[in-house]
This record gives C-alpha cells, structure tokens and sequence, in this order.
C-alpha cells in the first residue's frame, strides 16, 4: 500500500519532468527551400548532388521538377501575383532582366568574395542584370554551334570549314540529303513558339542583316532581310529536311542527329556533351563541330541563352536561399560535377575557369569552340542595324512571348507550303504591329 | 440458326482486333518504357530489344512516386465523394420534383464548365492564394469537385429518370419522408448508375492535370505533376516518360479494370425489375 | 388539421431545401471565378505590368473580335468537336455491340477497350506524336513505308485531322464505358423474339439495338461536348496550334492571351465569347437530343 501523498509528488514529478522536456527539447525544425527548376540533365544532376548541400548546411530542399515552358508559367504567374510559394527559381536570360526590372527578384550581389563573379562571363552576366545589379546566378549558359556528321563528309569528300557560311551549308546539305537511307540534309527547328523555332529563325534574320524591330520599335517583318533569311529556311527545310519539321523543336531535332538521321544541325551548344555519349547517341564517334554559319553580318548568328538560379524578393527564406545559389553555382560545384560523374558533365558556357581548366577541354573536345561563340555573342548588339532591343534569339520585352509564338506559327504555316514566305510575313508583320499598338497604350 | 462456329470465329477475330488496336499505343508506351532513351527513338523501331530497369529506376530515384500517388487517391476519392454528396440530393431534387427552371439550371451547370481552364486560371490563383489554399490537398479537392459537380449532376440526373415514378409513390404512400424515399428506396435502385458515375469522376480526377500543376507545388501534388516533371526535358525522354506514365496510370487503370466488372454486373437503361 | 397542411407545405419546400446547398454551393463557388472573369474581361491588366490596371469597356473585345485569329479559332473548335464526336458516336456504338456479343475472351477486350480513357492526356498526345505519328521514327511511318506507301506527315498536312484522332481514340472508350452496360441492359427476350420472327443482325442492330442506345447516345454527346469544346492539352503538345492556325482552337487562343501575353484582360474576353460559343452549341445540340430531357415520366 503506497501512501498517497508520496505517489501524489512522484506523479507531479514525473509531469513536471515531462514538461520540462518537452518544452526545453530543441524542436528541430531544419529549415526548408523550395526550389523550382527545369527538367533539364543538368538540373537533374544538381538535384543529384544536392544531397551534399542538404548535409552540410542541414537545410532540407523541396523539389519542383517540370519542364521549361509549364515552369516558365508557374513561375510567372506566382511571382506575378506576389505569391510566396517558392524559394529559388529558374529562370532564363529573358526573364532575369524584366523581372529584376519590377523588382520582384532579389539582387545577387553580396554572394561573397570567393564566389568568382569576375570569372563569369561578361555576356552571360550581363544577361542576367539590370541596370548593373545582377538579379540571377548562371547556372549553365549556351550558343549556338553546327554539328555535322564527319563520316558522311568524308565519304561525299567534302570538308566543314571552321566558319561556314550558309550558302556553303546549303551545297551540303544538298549533297548528303539521302531520304532512301534516312539521312536528311540539314535539321532545323521547325516547331512553332517562341523558344523553338523563332529561336532559330531570329538569328537567322539577324545574320542575313535583319532586326525584329527599328528604333521606333515598329516591326520590321516584311523587310528584305526578313524575306531572304525566311526563304532561305523555308526552302532549306523544305527540301533537304526531314519530313514533318513542323513538329520538329529542339528535342525532336536532337533526336533525329542523336539517331543518325541528320547530316548537319545548327542549334544549342547544350546537346554537345551528350552527343559524344554512345548510351545516349549513335554518332558518338562521327560527331564534329563549327561554329554557327553566318550569312551576310556575323552579329547574332549565335545566340546566348543561360539557365540561372533567383530568389524572389517575397520569399522570406532569402538568407539560406542565398547559400543554396551560391553552392550550386560555384566554381567548386563545377569541380563536383567533374569528379563525380566525369568532366564532359559540367554545367558548361557560365564560367571562364571551366574553360581553363585542361581536364575539362581534354573530355569536351567542343570547349573551344563553344567558349568562343559565348564570348562573341554579344545580346545588346543582335544586328548590324541599331536596334532598341536586347537579345538575340528573342527580343528582351515582356509582350515577345506572345509575338513570337504568334509569329512562329504564321511561319509554320509557311513552312508547311499553306502560304508562300511572302504571305506568312505580311500576316505576321500584322500580328507584330497589332502587339506592338497594344503596347504603347500601356 | 446460322453457322454458330463461323459467325463466332468472325466475332473473335473482329473482337480481338478492336481492342488490340486500341490498346496498342499504350502496350507500345509499356514496352518502351523498357528501352534506353536512344533504343526508344531507333529507326526502324526496335521491336527485338535488351529490356532495362534504368528508367524505372531514374523516375523512382528522382521523385517520391508514393507521396504523388497518395495525394492523387486522396484528392479522386475526396472530390467524387463531396460531389455526389452534394449531387445526389440535386438530382433527386430535379429528377423528381421538376419545375420550369429544371432545366435552366442544368444547363446553367452545364455551361460553368464551358470556361476553359486557362481562361480562368488568373482568377482562381488569385482567390486560392487569398484563402490560403495554395499546395493544399483541400485546395485540390475543392477546384476539381467543381469542375465535376456537373458531370455528376447531370449524370446521376439521367439515372434517377429511369427509376420509374412508381416505386416512389409507393413508398410515399406507404408514410416516407422524402429522405425515407431517398435513402431507402431510391439510392439502392439506382446503386449502379451512381457507382459509375463515381468511377467517371474519380477517373477525371486522377487524370486532372492543369489545377494540379498550377495549385500545387510539394505537399499535393499529385501523379498528375510527377509524369509532367519528365515531359520535355531538353534532351530524350520518352522512355522515361513511358515509364512514369505507367507508374502513373497502374493504380487506376487496375481500379477501373475492378470496378468495371462490378458496373456492368447491372446498370439499367430503362429496365428496372 | 394544421399539422397536415403544415407537412404537406414543409413537402412542397423539400426538394427545395435538398437541391439548395447543391446549387448554393455551386453557385458561390462558380460564381465567384465567373464574376472575376467577368470584371477582368473589361479591364485592361496585364499581369507583367501590374501597376497599370484601367477600366477599359468592351476594348478587349472589339481587340478580339477585329482579329481573324478568333473566328479562325471558333470554327476549329466547332470543327474539332464535330470530327471527334463523329468518331467517338459511330466507332462507340459499333464496338460497343460488338463487345456485347459472345466469344472468346470478350471480357479481357472489353478491358483493353477501355483502356485509353485512363491515360493522361498528355501522355496520350506525346505517345501518338513522337512514337507513332512521328514521320521518321514513328511506327505508323514505319509500317506504311514497309507496304511502299509512303509517310503521312500528319501534322503538316491533317493537322486537325490528327489531332481529332488522337483525342477520339481516348474519348471513344468513354463512349463504350457508357454504352455497354446501357445495351447490356436490353432484354435478351425481345432479341430472341425479334431473332426467331426472322430478323438478321443488321435489323436486329437497327431496329432494336440502336433505338435503346439513343439515350445513353444522348449522355455521351453531352458529356464529351463539354470536354472537347475546351481542348487544349493535346494541341499544346503536338502542333503548338501550327501549321498557322490550322490547330488553333478557341482555348489555344485563350492560352496565348494567358500564359504568353500575361494579358488576363483578354483572356477573360475570350473566355467569355468560349463560354458563348459554348452555350449556343449546346443549346443545338439539346434541341436535337431535347426529347430526351423532355419525356414525360
């Protein structure tokens, strides 16, 4: 028999104790990211390796994973309305300006001494920035290069020329186009969108002498640099392509050279790395490259694109998100990515030190040609007549999706034989200058 | 009496040749989700191939495929359940007591879902965000039960018509409440058409991608998202993508499959007993 | 005496009272996005310029109305609907009554029948584009160029066509979903009877069969109607509304306004025209399937 008034105090005790405990106990609350990112190898790997952040920092990272166009537009609409809902995003040169712009993106300029911004290149920085404030981290940048097939030249006896033109490209293409043996003289974009073929036919038009807009920012659609160059394509495509290239955007075209159906493709300078891969590609052995063909100017025959990591100013986790940036943008996360899963998978075209860096050139046998066409791409100088726009596969304002995707599709059409080239451009300058009007009431 | 052997022999070939036909595409999906990404796009297509496990391996190592698949169970069954509970006594509503304006509302449900999604996207953001249902499971029950409410309602609709009027006056006869009458009487005659409508609108739910996409981020997305995360990467994906999607449609297509059996055991278009 | 009357007044508000927090709810719910869309729709807001948000009238849709594009739009919709339903109507009822006759692994068919309608449908879009319309590594390239016919650029050449068919072979499960267990439900008596007075398959199919589908027939139409007025996943996968605007249906417009333009003014205008078009091809179409509704009971 216990007496009771002991039992009382040892149970008081015991909760007492368990109070103390369970308000002393440290609630481990590890903070938490939510990062947005495209689905891109490159990301995968970050996503990868991030394992290593999370372990050193002890911060716990959400992962949304979707493509570029369904992120770009769930990205926007979020941080359009001063949603919270994510804490690092992935954006694009097009959009680190604008949104920098409204101040919706948090400047990235206090990262640290040993973050290396003096070892990013001066373009892809800039492309990235507003006003001199740089409002996202590159990620990975690219540019446009050509790839050919070396063992289909050899055996036509023709040779790639370190800088084609594209008057030779079309000789080529004419004499390697083989339908009977499923090999197609040239591969281009043909989808229609902004970031698919617009992409391409831009710096078209800009190499051939054109520009989207003059200074008055009226479209110049229907001008004679812009019938040569879409003629040119469209005469190209249509006769030394493959079949259906208006479904043909970047993937499908990367698909078709990765299968060997394509002699030559002129597109981003991202695909390289996998195209030397025999578990990923069957021209492993018989891929060479050169640099982007110019026609009549070389301004903006290759573009300038980067994939870069932002922190919109409504996310309250701005300090660790800061952290989570500077990681995976580092130098020392490149040097990661080399030792552990080899150095032609690095996040190429951000930084200068991976060019310097001789393991990286002796896996990438593409290095140089890809850091030149990154250093020579020059996005506030697309066209040798002056233009009041930045970029070269775009044109840096908010209204150009929806321009170029109305453009892109009246092009298809042209491409498609509905319309001639003539016919698309007019409907198109229409389509242009209709956006353009809406514009300037704003 | 014909040929019994041969009309069957015809039946079976014809039969048979239907539903491989239509089940080709994903029997094809299936088997390409075996292939490496460069084996997936070989000319001419490879049907004498090494099948490999990467790409399931790839998908289920890159994202958590039971929380996904858990919250699109939760948010089918969630939504179907809250719109035939507020379905049923709708329908009951306008199958038996009909007045002029029956069929003004049926048609004004009808024509809420004529907005495509897109167009109301702004809109709806704005009002979850301000009711703080953004990545919430509820937030998902609530969006997609709207957009079924309709279907279910004009469904269920169709259904109760064809109980016949006298089995309920029977019952109302007999001292029942409209409740009585509800429950009691009709729910159990018409258990199979409201069974599939159940199944059409957990199908549309678990297959519901834009809101899913759009309202949700970590916490509810559902499977809806997962096999959105490996459409159209830059690079090849289409085994990746097979696999997903077939990660993705097992739970229902079996669920279907099950349940189809006990549907066809007796729905009555006009023949109740 | 009054506990009657008052029974029999609380009787007449019970169907009342039951379909009220069905339609309340919908209603509040509904309501809500549809006076939003409408307000928007006379604003000028652009999402990217949030700041400058003016009333602005009917300027969205005089902007949309003026525009070819939209009228463009509006028959492919009704064009697409048409094919689709066309498709779904008469390939669900043939396969229907031939799943409802005996043979050999009937059920097992009748399960891969139904199979497409589980697929989402972007999955179903890039499956069809890439692994089977695709004109060089496609399997329909494959096997028409086998037999020597040459490749069929779908999506150049049919592009609408091609993408009704891909979305009518995922709606036509659907069809034979609702169908079946509706034809199954006819009394084998009345076959039997029809059979020994002499009746062949076809009469037996016409006179007998089909006449018991109409109102199931009539649900479907309905139902998908509804659905493929708004199309958009399939066409944002495949064609991208190309080649021009031969793909382009009303959503796909709404789209570009949406999501590229950021113009939520517009899109809420062109919304609202859907939702016009919308409304007149119902009403069409519940003219021609209105006795249905009407029947007496």
């Amino acid at each position: 028999m216990v007496p009771t008034h002991l039992s009382w105090r040892k149970l008081g005790l015991l909760v007492g104790a368990a109070l103390l405990v369970w308000i002393l106990y440290p609630a481990t609350h590890r903070p938490e990211l939510t990062v947005a990112t495209v689905n891109n190898a490159d990301m995968i790997l970050m996503q990868q390796l991030s394992r290593e952040f999370e372990r050193q920092s002890g911060v716990k990272l959400n992962w949304v994973v979707l493509g570029e166009n369904v992120l770009r537009q769930r990205l926007t609409i979020d941080i359009a309305t001063g949603g919270n809902t994510f804490d690092v995003i992935t954006i694009g040169s097009f959009e680190a300006p604008l949104w920098g712009e409204r101040g919706w993106l948090v400047p990235l300029d206090d990262l640290g001494a040993d973050y290396g911004y003096e070892d990013i290149f001066d373009g892809v920085r800039q492309g990235l920035s507003y006003q001199g404030k740089m409002y996202a981290a590159p990620f990975y940048a690219e540019s446009t290069i050509t790839y050919y097939r070396k063992d289909l030249f050899q055996k036509a006896g023709l040779e790639m020329p370190l800088q084609p033109h594209y008057e030779q490209i079309r000789q080529f293409a004419q004499r390697l186009h083989d339908p009977a043996h499923d090999v197609y003289g040239i591969c281009l974009r043909g989808e229609p969108g902004w970031g698919q073929n617009i992409g391409y036919v831009s710096t078209l038009v800009h190499t051939f002498g054109g520009r989207w807009m003059d200074l008055d920012w009226k479209p110049q659609l229907t001008s004679q640099a812009w019938v040569e160059a879409v003629s040119f394509y469209v005469d190209l495509l249509k006769n030394y392509g493959p079949p259906g290239a208006i479904t043909d955007g970047y993937n499908e075209n990367r698909a078709l050279f990765a299968n060997g159906n394509c002699a030559m493709w002129v597109d981003a300078t991202s695909a390289a790395s996998y195209f030397l891969d025999p578990s990923q590609s069957r021209v492993a052995t018989t891929t060479g490259f050169a640099k982007a063909p110019i026609a009549k100017v070389p301004n903006g025959a290759a573009w300038l694109w980067s994939w870069a990591l932002a922190i919109p100013t409504s996310s309250p986790r701005g300090a660790v998100a800061k952290q989570f940036i500077k990681w995976a943008t580092s130098r020392s996360y490149i040097a990661l990515v080399g030792k552990r899963f080899g150095w032609l998978w690095v996040p190429p075209g951000s930084r200068k030190s991976t060019y310097d860096n001789p393991e990286y050139v002796r896996a990438a046998p593409f290095a140089p040609l890809v850091r030149e066409a990154i250093l020579n791409a020059d996005y506030t100088k697309p066209s040798a007549l002056p233009v009041p726009y930045v970029g070269i596969q775009y044109v840096g304002i908010p209204e150009f999706q929806a321009i170029g995707t109305e453009v892109g599709q009246e092009l298809s059409a042209a491409l498609a034989g509905r319309v001639t080239v003539e016919q698309a451009l007019a409907l198109a300058q229409a389509d242009a200058e209709r956006a353009m009007q809406g514009r300037h009431q704003k | 009496m014909r040929n019994t052997w041969q009309a069957r022999w015809g039946l079976t070939i014809a039969g048979w040749t239907v539903a491989l036909l239509m089940f080709f595409p994903i029997l094809w999906m299936f088997v390409t989700s075996f292939k490496t990404e460069i084996t997936a796009v070989a000319t001419p297509p490879a049907l004498v191939f090494r099948p490999t496990l990467g790409n399931y391996a790839a998908v289920l190592e890159r994202a958590d495929y039971l929380a996904f698949a858990k919250n699109s169970l939760v948010v089918s069954l969630g939504s179907t359940l809250l719109a035939l509970l507020l379905g049923v006594p709708a329908a009951y509503s306008m199958a038996f007591f009909p007045t002029r304006a029956t069929r003004g509302i049926l048609l004004w449900m009808l024509s809420t879902k004529m907005l495509p999604a897109v167009g109301v996207l702004v809109p709806i953001y704005l009002l979850w965000r301000d009711l703080g249902l953004l990545d919430t499971v509820f937030g998902l029950v609530l969006i997609d039960s709207i957009s079924v409410l309709p279907i279910v309602v004009w469904m269920l609709f169709s259904f109760f018509r064809e109980v016949p009027a006298v089995i309920l006056e029977a019952s109302r006869m007999d001292g029942a409440t409209p409740t009585e009458e509800l429950t009691h009487v009709l729910l159990p005659l018409s258990t199979p058409g409201i069974a599939s409508t159940a199944l059409l609108s957990i199908i549309l739910c678990w297959n519901e991608a834009f809101w899913s996409l759009n309202l949700t981020t970590v916490k509810a997305a559902t499977l809806t998202a997962f096999t959105a995360s490996f459409a159209s990467p830059e690079g090849l994906f289409w085994a990746k993508l097979s696999a997903a999607s077939t990660l993705s449609i097992a739970p229902i297509l079996i669920f279907g499959w099950i349940s189809q059996r006990q549907m066809a055991r007796g729905l009555s278009f006009g023949a109740v007993k | 005496m009054t506990g009657t009357r008052a029974a029999k007044r609380l009787r007449h508000l019970y169907p009342g009272l039951l379909l009220a927090p069905s339609v309340a709810t919908l209603f509040l719910w509904m309501i809500a996005p549809l006076v939003m869309t409408l307000w928007f729709s006379l604003e000028r807001y652009n999402l990217l310029s949030p700041g400058k948000r003016t009333f602005a009238g009917l300027e969205n849709y005089r902007y949309l109305l003026a525009n070819r594009a939209l009228w463009v739009a509006m028959g492919n919709t009704l064009l697409l609907v048409g094919w689709v339903l066309a498709i779904t109507l008469v390939f669900g009822t043939l396969f229907t009554v031939l799943l409802d006759r005996d043979f050999p692994g009937r059920n097992l068919c009748r399960l891969l029948v139904i199979a497409p309608f589980f697929v989402m449908p972007t999955v179903s879009a890039l499956v069809w584009k890439n692994m089977l319309m695709n004109p060089v590594f496609g399997l329909c390239a494959w096997i028409t160029r086998s037999l020597g016919l040459g490749t069929v650029e779908f999506f150049s050449h049919l592009p609408l066509f091609a993408i009704a068919l891909i979305v009518a072979w995922e709606w036509t499960p659907f069809a034979v979903l609702i169908l079946l267990p509706a034809l199954q439900s006819l009394n084998p008596e009345l076959k039997e009877a029809a059979r020994l007075d002499g009746a062949g398959p076809v009469a037996l199919f016409y006179h007998l069969e089909l006449p018991h589908l109409l109102r199931p027939l009539a649900v479907v139409a309905m139902i998908e109607m509804i659905f493929l007025l708004s199309l958009f996943a399939e066409i944002y996968v495949t064609t991208g509304g190309g080649p021009g605007l031969a793909s382009t249906n009303l959503a796909y417009l709404i789209f570009r306004d949406a999501l590229l333009g950021w113009d939520v003014g517009r899109a809420s205008a062109g919304g609202v025209l859907a939702i016009l078009l919308a409304n007149i091809v119902s009403l069409f179409l519940m003219r021609v399937v209105g006795r249905n509704l009407e029947e007496s009971r």
